[in-house]
């Protein structure tokens, strides 16, 4: 039996409140207008006056319509049958396909005990030398890719999906423009990768708050994967629509807004999201690749500069493609000294050259004069740039330990580059 | 035993409910919301009329206003005894290890486990008889922890003089069997038990006196020790950028750190970073005590995806914990990372409460409890006249690696002694990334201090040279300055800089630091005969190199002698000719 009532008493932003009792905490309700029915959540409680969050917006709510309270938290349904479906924030099927209501679980459950996690050591395998060999992506790693606006991030994380060795792999889209979900949608079906996907998306058109939806119901999918024993790959677009919209809602409930009108909570609440990458002891893992896109490039901006600190490194995409500095995987560590002898060698020594490149180029702009050593460092950074960097390199990371070889033989004698003997016996090109 | 007292759910906003009542209420006091077969655990933060406003230290989803609540008129406390020491604790002391075999990969919420095992038994030695007089916080008699004797301490809850009215005999007890009794001026008796409660906002105060820190705590991070210690009792903060290392530093800390005890609060941080400490630690040895290092180290870990409350409380839980090592006369290091989450925590309670926020929303009240959070830091003198410390060390990571915001600069007020972390230091990969122009301390170290201020000289004016550079060029700088340049260069990736993957390197102690010191401080100090800049870039570049290989020859082994040797013969070829008795200095 589900209580249903009338009495709404104000209606302000995408929140309504309405007069009620019995209701629990975050307890999803239905809300019925002329319009159609859509779910709300409830986020304050006093007294009887109840506060939810309409998930379809409050546009033509009218004050007399029923809200009929559902007895539970939000929950979604989980499982192999979601596979090669597409959903909304509220998991409503966007595909032609029927509504699935299988193996419901309860989004934004409690987090992992950290006595249960264990060391992250797996590799995940891009394609991208830039990854894979100078800051490799780890499975259960959490990882953002921060960017500007008209960087091709959605590119990048799209061809990671297709690419990454991974049993399932979830798409949440959120504040999505409605050619970048066609985009993903084609993209993944041409790569057969579709099958073993499951996207959750949310459009710029659609309302504000079912974008808050959309990571929790998304990691809540993947963790039922994780624990049945499945690598999953999490790849969440835009976060920084997500933060906006925590703003929207949270000015809407009148919160003191701490920094930019965002919520004082605002790292929790994305704490507790990213946390969600795990590698359970003797289960699946979830892996976490965000995009977080920066306001103006500024790194210093309170979603990115909150993701940075609960990342574990974060993806840099600057000018088209991943830029060395200033991208970090924390994890890197914990797999490149596990691949081939030589990949620690190769990542130093090439970044190293690459700074003393940009150094070079800085002093060519002012008008210095190029040295011999200079020179070599130019041809050296241009061939980087062209070989390793742009995003359209696609090889296994074997292939590119080898390119890097080559690409230093062609420009540096052995002892320029300071690698020791024994690597420069084993994998110097003379050719 | 007084009648329960209740009250009701009125109101629900995140993890802040308020609860009607009709008796009364403790401020700060414990209550259990009942929610069908859960018992969440909240804490009274204010109370208005009759409407009490509590945090509650769980997720409040499909709580119901009506629901019931039970007050327990107690403070929210730890449970203090043997069994702490190579524990991980959450925010509220819950064994999560124990909590992991009872509930699985997630944690459950309203599932409060003893802290300590109670059944486990322990071999009692008393050192008091009937009769004899004591305080609160004297010491009853003491069980074998790990390596320490652990004293077990007349209740602190007491007040005056108290009379040993009983003691149990030498012999194995468990924490539910009394080990003494005593009685106070009125007659009352109280058990003593090897293990006792305490609430964590309430500093342990049962001692003589609080003393002025002024022995250097050794870390063996040559950048701090000598330049900018830490004292045995004082505090100090690492702010820094994410990225910049601020847990590494405090990892490395964690490890190296010449103290007894090392409690690390791991509040609102990641949990991968907890796990990395979780599994190393029983393996990495002890050099000091050739024990696992996971014995002298008690983990309190309420990451971020954890409850909010809970990690406002964990900080106390982890400095309460601290004081009470120090009251056996240990050394205690708490190493907290990061008190900024621990404020945000403030600060989103401080929002449902709806009070008038202070700078960046933060709560007015801000400064005041950071203060007293470092406060509990301290050198003491017990009653035996024995010495003990807590010091404490707090990461802080500032929104957007700015130091004008409300918590560093609140911070900075209280510590002794600064670590500023630099973005520009690590992005160049100089570790530990801590910016030795922006630093301080106010604690006294063991370096000589005229070498030490050098130190410093020579690191300003190496900057200053530097930034005029970038302007006119390396040609526009003359010679001298051009060596000062290097030097301070010379000074900082030789000796500043550590290299944490190495053996040797990561951890210098103070007897290597004086001397490497010295031995740096002579070429600093020294005048060299350049042909030109080239020559002066050659001369340094080798020098650096020397150095940072004699840094990884393990302390005084041959390898050490041959290494230094090298670098001195260097050293005199440069040396100006009228410097002969320098000449002789460095041979010496």
């Amino acid at each position: 039996m589900h209580k249903v009532y009338t009495n709404i008493i104000q209606i302000s932003g995408d929140v309504i409140t309405v007069e009620a009792q019995g209701v629990g905490y975050l307890e999803i309700a239905q809300v019925s207008t002329r319009r159609g029915t859509s779910l709300a959540q409830v986020i304050r409680i006093d007294g009887k006056k109840v506060s939810l969050q309409v998930f379809a917006g409050s546009k033509g709510v009218s004050t007399g319509d029923k809200v009929r309270f559902l007895g539970h938290p939000m929950r979604t349904a989980s499982g192999e049958n979601l596979l090669g479906r597409i959903f909304n924030g509220s998991g409503q099927p966007l595909d032609k396909g029927p509504q699935i209501s299988d193996n419901l679980v309860d989004i934004g459950a409690p987090s992992v005990n950290p006595s249960k996690r264990i060391i992250p050591s797996k590799m995940i395998r891009t394609g991208l030398p830039m990854i894979d060999i100078f800051n490799s992506l780890v499975e259960s790693q959490k990882l953002p890719i921060f960017s500007i606006a008209g960087e091709p991030y959605n590119e990048l994380l799209a061809r990671i999906a297709i690419q990454a060795e991974v049993d399932i792999i979830i798409l949440g889209g959120m504040g999505l423009k409605y050619d970048d979900y066609l985009f993903f949608r084609d993209t993944l079906e041409e790569h057969g990768a579709l099958s073993r996907s499951i996207i959750f998306t949310h459009t710029a058109a659609d309302p504000v708050v079912e974008c808050l939806l959309v990571p929790d119901i998304s990691l809540a999918v993947a963790e039922q994967f994780a624990l049945a024993g499945k690598r999953v790959l999490v790849l969440l677009t835009d976060m920084t629509n997500f933060c906006d919209s925590l703003k929207e809602v949270s000015i809407t409930m009148e919160q003191v807004p701490s920094n930019r009108g965002y919520p004082g909570d605002l790292y929790s609440q994305l704490a507790s999201r990213y946390e969600k990458a795990v590698d359970f002891e003797g289960a699946g893992s979830i892996t976490i690749l965000a995009v977080t896109t920066m306001p103006g490039d500024d790194v210093t901006h309170p979603v990115p500069d909150n993701t940075g600190y609960i990342t574990e490194g974060q993806f840099y995409l600057k000018g088209g493609v991943i830029e060395p500095f200033g991208s970090l995987s924390r994890l890197k560590q914990q797999v490149n000294g596990k691949t081939r002898d030589d990949h620690r060698t190769i990542m130093d020594t090439m970044i190293q050259l690459f700074a003393n490149y940009r150094e070079a180029l800085e002093k060519q702009s002012m008008g210095f004069q190029m040295s011999s050593w200079d020179k070599k460092l130019l041809r050296y950074g241009k061939l980087f740039e062209s070989e390793m960097m742009s995003l359209k390199v696609n090889i296994p990371l074997e292939k590119a330990l080898d390119l890097g070889w080559k690409i230093l033989s062609d420009c540096f004698s052995p002892e320029e580059t300071a690698i020791k003997k024994s690597l420069i016996d084993k994998y110097w090109s003379n050719g | 035993m007084p009648a329960e007292r209740t009250g009701i759910i009125a109101r629900i906003n995140g993890n802040m409910v308020s609860v009607d009542f009709d008796t009364f209420v403790i401020q700060n006091e414990v209550a259990y919301i009942i929610h069908k077969e859960e018992r969440l655990k909240a804490e009274v933060i204010r109370v208005r009329a009759n409407t009490a406003e509590m945090q509650v230290f769980e997720s409040t989803v499909d709580l119901k206003v009506g629901d019931k609540v039970e007050f327990s008129e107690e403070l929210l406390s730890v449970e203090l005894g043997p069994g702490l020491l190579g524990q991980i604790f959450d925010g509220l002391q819950n064994p999560l290890p124990l909590l992991a075999q009872k509930c699985g990969f997630f944690l459950k919420r309203g599932i409060y486990l003893k802290a300590l095992p109670e059944e486990q038994e322990w071999e009692f030695t008393p050192l008091v008889k009937a009769g004899d007089k004591i305080r609160s916080g004297e010491r009853v008699g003491f069980v074998p922890e790990k390596i320490f004797k652990h004293f077990i301490f007349a209740p602190f809850s007491l007040r005056g003089i108290l009379e040993v009215a009983d003691v149990a005999n030498k012999g194995k007890y468990n924490l539910k069997e009394p080990v003494a009794k005593v009685k106070d001026a009125e007659g009352r008796e109280t058990d003593v038990f090897l293990a006792q409660n305490w609430p964590v906002k309430i500093p342990i105060c049962a001692y003589q006196e609080k003393l002025k820190p002024k022995d250097p705590l050794v870390t063996k991070m040559r950048l701090i020790d000598s330049l900018f210690p830490v004292a045995l009792g004082g505090t100090y903060c690492i702010p820094g950028p994410f990225g910049a290392g601020k847990t590494v530093l405090q990892q490395l800390t964690s490890r190296h750190a010449e103290v007894d005890v090392v409690i690390i609060a791991a509040c609102g941080e990641r949990a991968g970073e907890v796990v990395e400490t979780l599994k190393t630690f029983p393996e990495l040895i002890d050099p000091r005590t050739n024990k696992p290092l996971i014995d002298r180290t008690v983990i309190i870990c309420n990451t971020s995806s954890m409850p909010v409350a809970a990690r406002e409380s964990s900080v106390y839980t982890a400095v309460t914990i601290a004081e009470y090592y120090r009251q056996m006369g240990l050394n205690v290091l708490l190493l907290a990372d990061s008190t900024s989450r621990w404020a945000q925590a403030m600060r989103e309670m401080s929002g449902r409460l709806e009070e008038i926020p202070g700078e960046e929303a933060f709560p007015a009240y801000l400064e005041s409890r950071i203060a007293s959070f470092y406060e509990r830091a301290g050198l003491v003198k017990l009653y035996d006249g024995s010495m003990g410390s807590v010091t404490i060390g707090g990461a802080v990571s500032p929104a957007g690696g700015n130091f004008e915001e409300p918590v560093t600069q609140a911070t900075l007020k209280v510590v002794g002694a600064f670590h500023g972390l630099s973005r520009e230091r690590s992005d160049a990969r100089r570790y530990p990334a801590i910016d030795p122009l922006i630093s301080w301390s106010k604690y006294k170290g063991f370096i000589d201090d005229k070498q030490e201020e050098r130190g410093h000289e020579i690191l300003r004016k190496s900057h200053d040279v530097a930034q005029m550079m970038k302007v006119i060029g390396e040609e526009g700088t003359s010679l001298p300055d051009y060596i000062v340049f290097l030097k301070g260069e010379f000074f900082d990736f030789v000796y500043l800089q550590q290299n944490a993957f190495d053996k040797v390197d990561e951890a210098t102690t103070a007897e290597r630091q004086i001397y490497t010191f010295d031995f740096i401080y002579k070429i600093l100090e020294a005048e060299f005969s350049f042909v030109d800049k080239e020559d002066a870039l050659k001369f340094f570049q080798k020098l650096r190199q020397l150095l940072r290989g004699w840094n990884s020859c393990v302390w005084k082994s041959g390898e050490f002698k041959k290494a230094q040797e090298e670098i001195s013969l260097l050293v005199e070829s440069k040396l100006i000719d009228d410097s002969i008795d320098k000449k002789e200095r460095i041979n010496a």
